[in-house]
């Protein structure tokens, strides 16, 4: 089966409708699936409904959907980088659904390992637990949170072969492998493809088992918060 | 006198002990990576590394090598990287031995308020509630009072909750307090500082 494509919107292409959930990879700016999400934009659907931690920023990341309309719903646990999200989200225009971190990760890790639910006890007496259904095991008590299972998964990863087999780097795997997973088809953009055969079968970070569609493409890598530390006179 | 700042992440690194992993939330927490001495300390940071080093060198930052407030950050020989899911496991499992963080309240029951003022601009959560959840000892540093004066160890607390009945032990300009049986025990008072001044500065019960 043919996993390459030849750019962003040819890989999209018969995926993209209104009204679609899309689990998006990514912490903050980093490990985000940039070039998908521009394709998206250009496609102009509309009323998306986007599972990502974060929300990107004014001009990058899930923030240019947000710029032109196009997300109805965000299922994230920190947003608020993003002036024009604030907005839209003070106003009530876009219907913002607060996960904790974890239980957002394990959503769509349970989703793509077919679990429509589990037992958390992350939110427990918060209003995160408001309305869920509580159970109690050896004595403590645990709320029930669901399986995301999306429509599409977008990620970015580092390196590919042609089979789909995926490596990530340093702290860009984040949520690309748990969003990865839980969608029906999952398009990746990497930074290289390799010949099938040149990666180490046992450093496979996501099997391209949940891989259909894949890209190369070049990356801003955009850094959100650039700290560093003075070196010291020798 | 009270501590300040780093005096406080000064005495929350002496909750630490050799071996242990560790995760620190933004602000005065972040601090105390600077005072564990010699222990053998391991970082963890929610977003997939355990083993975080220190800030890069300017022009040695790397897009993919961010800590959990999305600033740049170096990686250590021991350092190992792993995908959110993995990451909250650990967390969720228990296996991280404590968390630093910051509050806005505690209450006399250990009750925890640090994500929202309803009113006021949300940005969500973080991986506050899965980490006061999950995490063995939860360690709270914070300032004894707010702004106007009034103290943020409270009998009940006025915003919404992170955790329900998760913290441990509170660090203060003012002293350290422990969550215990019927309200808040002083541990300990910061020099200058006696046991009646954190009454006076104190809402909760301290028994």
């Amino acid at each position: 089966m043919k996993k390459l494509y030849d750019n962003a919107t040819t890989a999209l292409d018969g995926l993209l409708h209104d009204d679609i959930l899309i689990a998006a990879g990514g912490f903050g700016l980093c490990g985000i699936p940039e070039l998908l999400l521009q394709a998206i934009k250009d496609s102009g659907v509309k009323d998306l409904t986007f599972a990502s931690n974060n929300a990107g920023v004014d001009d990058f990341g899930i923030g240019i959907l947000l710029a032109s309309k196009q997300v109805r719903k965000m299922m994230s646990s920190y947003v608020g980088e993003n002036a024009e999200f604030m907005r839209q989200y003070l106003e009530g225009e876009l219907e913002v659904e607060f996960n904790p971190q974890g239980t957002l990760a394990e959503r769509m890790r349970a989703g793509g390992a077919g679990i429509p639910g589990f037992y958390t006890k992350t939110g427990v007496g918060t209003q995160i637990a408001d309305g869920k259904e509580h159970k109690d095991f050896d004595g403590e008590t645990y709320i029930m949170e669901r399986g995301i299972f999306a429509d599409l998964a977008i990620i970015k990863a580092w390196k590919a072969d042609e089979t789909g087999n995926l490596i990530f780097r340093k702290t860009a795997r984040n949520f690309n492998v748990p969003a990865g997973m839980c969608g029906k088809v999952c398009v990746a953009e990497v930074e290289e493809i390799v010949p099938t055969g040149s990666l180490d079968p046992d450093g496979i970070h996501l099997p391209g088992i949940y891989v259909h569609r894949l890209i190369k493409g070049d990356h801003e890598k955009r850094i959100e918060q650039r700290t560093t530390r003075k070196k010291e006179a020798v | 006198m009270p501590w300040d700042r780093n005096q406080m992440a000064e005495r929350a690194a002496q909750e630490l002990e050799d071996g242990m992993y560790v995760n620190l939330g933004i602000g005065i927490p972040t601090l105390v990576a600077n005072y564990v001495g010699d222990k053998d300390i391991t970082l963890q940071s929610e977003n997939g590394m355990l083993g975080m080093g220190p800030f890069p060198y300017e022009g040695e930052e790397d897009a993919d090598l961010i800590n959990a407030g999305k600033q740049t950050i170096t990686e250590l020989n021991r350092t190992a990287y792993f995908d959110s899911a993995t990451s909250f496991g650990m967390i969720r499992g228990g296996k991280i031995a404590a968390a630093i963080l910051g509050a806005m309240e505690v209450a006399e029951n250990g009750d925890l308020a640090n994500w929202m003022i309803p009113g006021k601009l949300v940005k969500g959560m973080g991986g506050a509630m899965d980490l006061v959840a999950g995490v063995r000892r939860v360690i709270v540093v914070m300032d004894h009072t707010n702004k106007h004066g009034d103290s943020k160890l409270l009998k009940e607390c006025t915003l919404p909750l992170t955790g329900a009945g998760v913290v441990d032990r509170i660090i203060t300009n003012l002293g350290v307090l422990d969550v215990v049986e019927g309200g808040l025990k002083i541990v300990e008072t910061a020099d200058g500082v006696t046991e009646e001044d954190i009454h006076a500065a104190t809402e909760a019960t301290i028994v």
